[in-house]
């Protein structure tokens, strides 16, 4: 099972086996949004803000 | 031997819609390339690397920078979906509704003014409540119900003063008392694919705001007035928002370019992701 830290809380976040470069997932113990920059090795990072112009 | 056609999705995230819209291009074996629009450049005395791509497929999750991408591929002569005609006439509120004022298809009474004492004028011509919106905007945020004029002279000062340049274009909407739902059509080219009800207790009836979605029938009079929608901002990929006003009946609210589907698509049963990976290859520029 793929997993990293949170860099916020460095919990363990676990991916799920479809998780995908570019992924927002969230840490289930601190809540923040994290984003996946790496499936193999693994890593995320905090994901980014929302802007004023997102959406669809 | 027919040259396979090259497809790039720009995108910022992989939401799930880009999931199902990479999972459709794989199982169609198509020679595709994912563009982060956060690590792409442009150069402009070198469109060649970027005009190896057949159609480009723009999933960006930021409005200006998704922009600004098309409207360099068009000057490049990729062809991307959508074009960047389509996207800035829906990704802004003013336009969409001038456009639709244009080709006469019906709408919330919609008014706009430059100052906050000139939009207040506008407001009490349509009376309160009333609804401001940003005219640039999505997922139901920095949406304001009016109901009095101390409320608006707020509103107004606030916008203008500590908004952007932007929030200095204001954009007055009657309010509309829906039946606790608004409506959401998937078009894509000349067929509405799908409709859903985005029901809630709250005005805001965004799935992003918590509005639940429902199936909806495909009725005549929806299919007649999405298509018509679809056509007066120029066609494409496109999601329809629709409203049953009291008194004038269906009617159209706004559109989106770069749609998000992850209630429709499992609602309705459609492989709406297959659709615009479907309508991107028709569309591309080396067709096979």
């Amino acid at each position: 099972m793929a997993k990293t830290n949170c860099p916020e809380c460095a919990a363990e976040v676990i991916f799920e086996k479809d998780a995908q470069e570019c992924e927002i997932i969230v840490c289930g113990d601190c809540g923040v949004d994290l984003e996946i920059t790496s499936v193999e090795p693994t890593s995320v990072m905090l994901a980014p803000m929302e802007q004023e112009d997102w959406g669809e | 031997m027919q040259k396979r056609i090259k497809i790039g999705i720009l995108y910022s995230r992989t939401r799930i819609e880009e999931k199902w819209i990479f999972g459709a291009l794989e199982k169609r074996g198509a020679d595709y390339d994912r563009l982060d629009d956060r690590t792409i450049h442009f150069d402009l005395n070198n469109p060649v690397p970027w005009q190896q791509y057949d159609v480009i497929i723009e999933r960006s999750i930021g409005y200006n920078s998704g922009l600004y991408a098309l409207r360099l591929l068009n000057s490049f002569g990729v062809p991307t979906i959508n074009s960047a005609e389509v996207a800035g006439i829906c990704g802004d509120k003013l336009l969409t509704s001038a456009t639709l004022a244009r080709d006469g298809i019906p709408q919330p009474h919609n008014l706009s003014a430059f100052t906050p004492e000139a939009a207040l004028e506008a407001i009490e011509i349509i009376g309160y409540p009333v609804v401001l919106k940003p005219i640039v905007g999505s997922w139901g945020r920095l949406l304001a119900k009016i109901n009095d004029r101390d409320a608006a002279e707020a509103v107004l000062e606030h916008k203008g003063r500590l908004g952007s340049v932007q929030h200095s274009i204001f954009y007055i909407q009657e309010y509309i008392e829906k039946p606790g739902r608004d409506i959401r059509t998937i078009v894509i080219g000349d067929r509405v694919l799908t409709a859903m009800f985005r029901k809630s207790e709250h005005w805001i009836t965004n799935t992003a705001r918590g509005g639940k979605g429902e199936l909806c029938p495909i009725t005549p009079e929806i299919e007649e007035l999405s298509l018509r929608a679809a056509r007066s901002v120029g066609g494409g990929v496109l999601a329809i928002d629709l409203v049953e006003h009291p008194d004038q009946g269906l009617i159209v609210n706004e559109i989106n370019h770069t749609m998000e589907f992850h209630t429709s698509q499992p609602l309705s049963g459609v492989n709406i992701a297959d659709e615009i990976v479907e309508f991107a290859l028709r569309n591309a520029k080396n067709k096979v």
